[in-house]
């Protein structure tokens, strides 16, 4: 076996406040093999951006890693210090937010921000730096990029400013990519051409794609395995299909039941009633038992652990009645 | 049976013009934009039609219309009765709520202002029944709105549009702020209420599947136009429209995902500068020459409903 591009051994995030320590990521353990992209799903505050921000070392204070290990390609990122963390950041692990506008700097031109990043990463001149920054934009189909370099941010719509953050976030050619909802400020149809875009890209170069979203249709579309996350915790991991189709963990079944399907009309959505957990106030055992349909006494007791399956439920290790 | 709603030709343009000085200094002509041009559709009784489109295409602009928050430009909006009651749910329950009202007296405004109850205690008794209808507690009209979640805010509203007795709801985009699970809640309790009610409702939303699990027909529009309107099964049969088709067709699927797609090309032109012609000529495969011209009307679809496309047919 290869060694994965990124390994998250058992992470923990908390965040201390006055009121105790909140736990905003607990447990999580993926790795990404070369060239994957691994879908991570949940719902608001179920911690899928957390990991990502961990990944990344973009915590904001208080927020830390308490526990767990962060290796990229087998060496251990999570202990480094800002320094040699920012060398890491953008050359081995490239960033793609949700909101362009907020993540390029809107008082320089597109391709200075460009020349800029690859200058830091890579050492060449100034004028093959231009030239690459040319191509990249090329690359990622923006028309007329010979005119479009000089242009500031505000001059792109939403979605050839996302394609200018994929063009960031690829210019140091990154084993790594993390999307953080790479999509959701957009309409379906440019949707469609940033996802078609990020999944040729990262095939040509080989990049590996941590993908977060809340987006199911987006993960059935774009990711090779995927990680159900649910009050901080990984719910169910598997290729994308298996846990589509045939979800083992009752918060994906009723996750997916409750997306309406373009295919066939039901009366009722599947409803999963009551909404997650609050940070201060996680239930004991299975955070998801209160929810459960399938809840037995030993969910509220003790905490299902994923093991050699690919869900952290009771159901499958030895039923709910324990 | 008459319809309920009947909306003729209806136009609104808003003025996007730089400001006097700017135009003066700069010799810019004052410009405006056309965010609804030309729309008619009717709702019967008991109905969901639903608007469906990109940002920018109008679907909002004709929910403010309609309840009355814009006047339009030209055209009409005719209710059956004069005395028709109209209410509104919003996108965004963080922002459509008072943060300084308790829950039970924003449920309890309509009530006070449309004069439907006088005594406090019975309009005290009806906020606490309509925070059930709506799956609250009725202890809950004791809080703020910030003590609630996402779903639960929009429960809110959604009392807070049925304390006004409308027969007809407004439903700009209702759970585009929610996540899923929390959405299949509200859509059910709407669906619910309508049922039970026997309300009408207008829904606008840009998500195909909401839009089809919520509605009777849908009317899909594009930059300020409806470019195609049937109901919702054959829409979804049989998208004649080349952009219905093309939206059907970027939609992650995921029942059948589609791997492997060729996304449509383009992006939706601004509204301030529509493109001549039909708007969708510049992203359509099948335009030509007249559409670049000329301006499809509508015309009847085969089985119903309608479509202005010069192809349809002509294929």
């Amino acid at each position: 076996m290869s060694t994965a591009v990124l390994e998250v051994k058992h992470l923990r995030v908390e965040f201390p406040t006055r009121r105790g320590v909140l736990v905003a990521v607990d447990d999580v353990s993926l790795a990404i093999q070369p060239g994957e992209i691994l879908g991570v799903v949940g719902e608001s505050g179920a911690g899928k951006s957390m990991t990502g921000m961990a990944v990344l070392g973009l915590l904001e204070p208080p927020g830390r890693i308490a526990q767990g290990e962060i290796l990229l390609a087998g060496q251990r990122i999570d202990n480094l210090d800002e320094k040699a963390l920012q060398k890491v950041r953008g050359r081995e692990i490239g960033a793609i937010f949700q909101d362009p506008l907020t993540s390029l700097n809107p008082l320089f031109s597109v391709g200075d921000q460009l020349i800029e990043t690859i200058r830091i990463h890579t050492p060449i001149d100034k004028k093959a730096a231009r030239s690459k920054a040319l191509n990249l934009l090329k690359e990622v189909g923006i028309p007329a990029a010979e005119n479009r370099i000089d242009h500031y941010p505000h001059q792109f719509s939403g979605g050839m400013r996302q394609r200018v953050g994929i063009a960031l976030a690829l210019c140091a050619e990154p084993k790594l990519i993390i999307a953080d909802e790479p999509t959701t400020a957009l309409d379906v149809s440019i949707q469609a051409q940033i996802i078609a875009l990020l999944k040729r890209l990262c095939r040509e170069h080989g990049t590996a794609v941590m993908l977060v979203t809340h987006d199911m249709g987006v993960i059935a579309e774009t990711a090779d395995r995927v990680a159900v996350m649910y009050a901080g915790r990984i719910a169910e991991i598997g290729p994308v299909l298996d846990v589509t189709r045939r979800p083992q963990h009752p918060y994906t079944s009723g996750l997916m039941g409750s997306i309406p399907s373009l295919r066939h009309s039901v009366e009722t959505l599947v409803q999963i009633d009551g909404s997650m957990p609050r940070l201060d106030a996680m239930p004991p055992g299975c955070a998801f038992h209160p929810r459960c349909p399938e809840a037995g006494p030993r969910c509220s007791r003790e905490r299902p652990a994923m093991q050699h399956i690919t869900a952290a439920c009771w159901l499958h290790q030895g039923g709910v009645q324990a | 049976m008459s319809a309920l709603l009947e909306v003729k030709n209806l136009s609104r343009s808003f003025d996007v013009s730089a400001p006097w000085l700017n135009r003066v200094l700069e010799r810019r002509p004052r410009q405006s934009l056309q965010a609804v041009d030309n729309v008619s559709f009717s709702i019967e009784p008991g109905q969901t039609v639903s608007l469906v489109g990109e940002s920018g295409c109008g679907k909002s602009t004709i929910a403010r219309l309609v309840v009355g928050l814009y006047g339009p430009s030209s055209g009409e909006i005719r209710f059956a009765r004069d005395d028709f009651r109209v209410q509104m749910i919003f996108q965004d329950p963080y922002a459509s709520l008072n943060p300084r009202w308790r829950v039970g007296n924003i449920i309890a405004e309509p009530i006070t202002t449309l004069r439907l109850l006088h005594d406090p205690a019975a309009i005290a008794q009806r906020v606490s029944e309509l925070l059930q209808i709506v799956g609250l507690s009725p202890s809950d009209g004791e809080k703020y709105p910030h003590e609630f979640s996402g779903g639960q805010r929009q429960r809110i509203s959604i009392a807070r549009a049925l304390a006004g007795e409308p027969e007809f709801l407004v439903c700009d985009e209702p759970t585009s702020a929610l996540d899923v699970s929390v959405q299949a809640q509200i859509l059910n309790l709407m669906k619910k209420l309508q049922k039970e009610l026997g309300l009408t409702y207008l829904f606008i939303s840009h998500d195909l599947s909401v839009v089809r699990h919520m509605s009777d027909e849908i009317a899909v529009m594009y930059l300020g136009r409806i470019v195609e309107m049937a109901a919702t099964e054959k829409l979804f049969a049989r998208p004649l429209h080349p952009y219905t088709r093309l939206l059907l067709e970027t939609i992650p699927d995921l029942e059948s995902p589609n791997r492997e797609r060729s996304p449509m090309a383009g992006e939706v032109p601004s509204p301030i500068d529509p493109p001549t012609g039909c708007a969708f000529h510049p992203r359509c495969p099948l335009a030509t020459e007249r559409c670049r011209r000329e301006r499809p009307e509508a015309k009847p679809r085969p089985d119903g409903g309608r479509v202005a496309c010069f192809a349809v047919g002509e294929t």
